[in-house]
């Protein structure tokens, strides 16, 4: 059967894509980011995941507002990226595992989570940013994807109750895919920041300690925020933090945090990153 | 006044989604080098082709990133237009807030400590 090895959370600012482009890693500017990766990569050679669920946003790459899903699972065994517009580098394309999305949508439905279902799917510097911090170098990324995307765009969004449920209805999925896969669960995005409005250039540094501190022990806390707090506390665009609330969803064991980097600022961003280990459940009962 | 109401910000709600969508229509096709270069080569003709509202047409022409979210714009899409003239998120951050960029990023900077 598949097993979920873990979770990770980390940023997806856009900037993060030229900087690695431009070999920029060990700037004063950046390295306060990117050196806080060393301990997942440490961990992903320690468990070499074959499969990687994803938690994303598109930011206007594959869906435009005109047709927006809530929820939407890729179903492809390949996704590529393109121009995105704002000067970032095209990305090499992703290999996917339909057979195995085609599992979790099932999974999916049959627990009321009616989402789109994608055989053709751009994925956005939301995908390809996070898979670049993690397998750095020429090598690329040695995954294939399940990419989720949630609408953190268009309002209404759906509640952080909604998303942690998500993730963990993608959890039971995973657990009952009749396959030997190890799986990592990525949620990408956040945390704090504001581009839009008066207010730009928000950050919640409060917040942000408040929502890594909950994740592992307590994610259930996060639920009392609404969408509109959650706007208020984490800035317009911090509410990509159900991208991580999904994840955190997904990691149905014994849940640790392993690793937290935090800083301020990249780009107009709090940057994150955060790994959580996942102890099975049977593997509990035999300890 | 709206029940949410959060100071200095918009929740991209259905109404704003509405009113936006030429203009948010028109910067997704900024995906697009080619179409990229057809704006800046005749700005008035390319908005013309996506029917920006006169208050769109003025805010994209004044460069004014309030009055584009006025308008209805959504800011990962007024990002791209942005890209165009080569100004980033601390840029367009400076000009909604009256600050200098300088200033702004000091802010970022500030709210780490």
């Amino acid at each position: 059967m598949a097993r979920i090895v873990g979770g990770i959370g980390t940023t997806h600012v856009p900037a993060i894509g030229k900087a690695i482009a431009e070999r920029k890693q060990k700037d004063p500017y950046w390295s306060p980011f990117f050196d806080g990766f060393d301990a997942v990569h440490g961990w992903l050679a320690r468990t070499r995941p074959d499969v990687a669920v994803v938690f994303y946003n598109d930011h206007g790459l594959n869906f435009f507002l005109d047709k927006m899903p809530t929820f939407a699972v890729g179903a492809a065994d390949l996704y590529r990226n393109e121009d995105e517009g704002w000067g970032i580098p095209v990305s090499k394309a992703l290999a996917g595992d339909a057979a195995f999305s085609w599992h979790v949508i099932n999974g999916l439905v049959a627990d009321e989570f009616d989402v789109t279902m994608c055989q053709d799917m751009l994925v956005d510097h939301a995908v390809t940013i996070p898979m670049a911090l993690m397998w750095p170098g020429e090598g690329g990324c040695p995954v294939k994807i399940i990419p989720i995307s949630i609408n953190t765009v268009q309002h209404p969004l759906p509640s952080v109750s909604r998303c942690l449920k998500l993730g963990r209805s993608v959890g039971r999925a995973i657990e009952s895919y009749d396959k030997d896969l190890r799986v990592v669960v990525i949620g990408t995005g956040g945390l704090s920041h504001q581009l839009d409005g008066e207010r730009a250039g928000f950050i919640n540094k409060p917040f942000d300690t408040l929502c890594m501190d909950k994740l592992a022990s307590d994610p259930e806390a996060l639920t009392r925020y609404t969408i509109p707090e959650l706007v208020e506390q984490a800035g317009a665009q911090g509410v990509e933090l159900l991208n991580w609330v999904a994840m955190r969803g997904a990691l149905t064991g014994r849940v640790a945090e392993l690793h937290r980097n935090y800083h301020i600022p990249i780009s107009n961003t709090a940057a994150a990153t955060m790994l959580f280990d996942n102890i099975p459940v049977a593997q509990r009962k035999a300890a | 006044m709206h029940p949410h109401a959060i100071p200095g910000t918009m929740l991209f709600e259905g109404d704003l989604a509405r009113k936006g969508l030429p203009l948010n229509r028109m910067c997704f096709s900024f995906n697009s080098a080619e179409n990229r270069a057809a704006f800046l080569k005749d700005e008035d003709a390319y908005c013309a082709k996506y029917g920006l509202t006169p208050e769109q047409r003025a805010a994209v022409k004044s460069r004014d990133v309030l009055a584009m979210l006025k308008a209805g714009g959504n800011i990962y899409y007024l990002a791209k237009l942005a890209g165009i003239f080569g100004l980033n998120v601390q840029d367009i951050g400076a000009q909604q807030t009256g600050m200098s960029v300088d200033a702004f990023k000091e802010k970022l900077v500030a709210a780490g400590r």
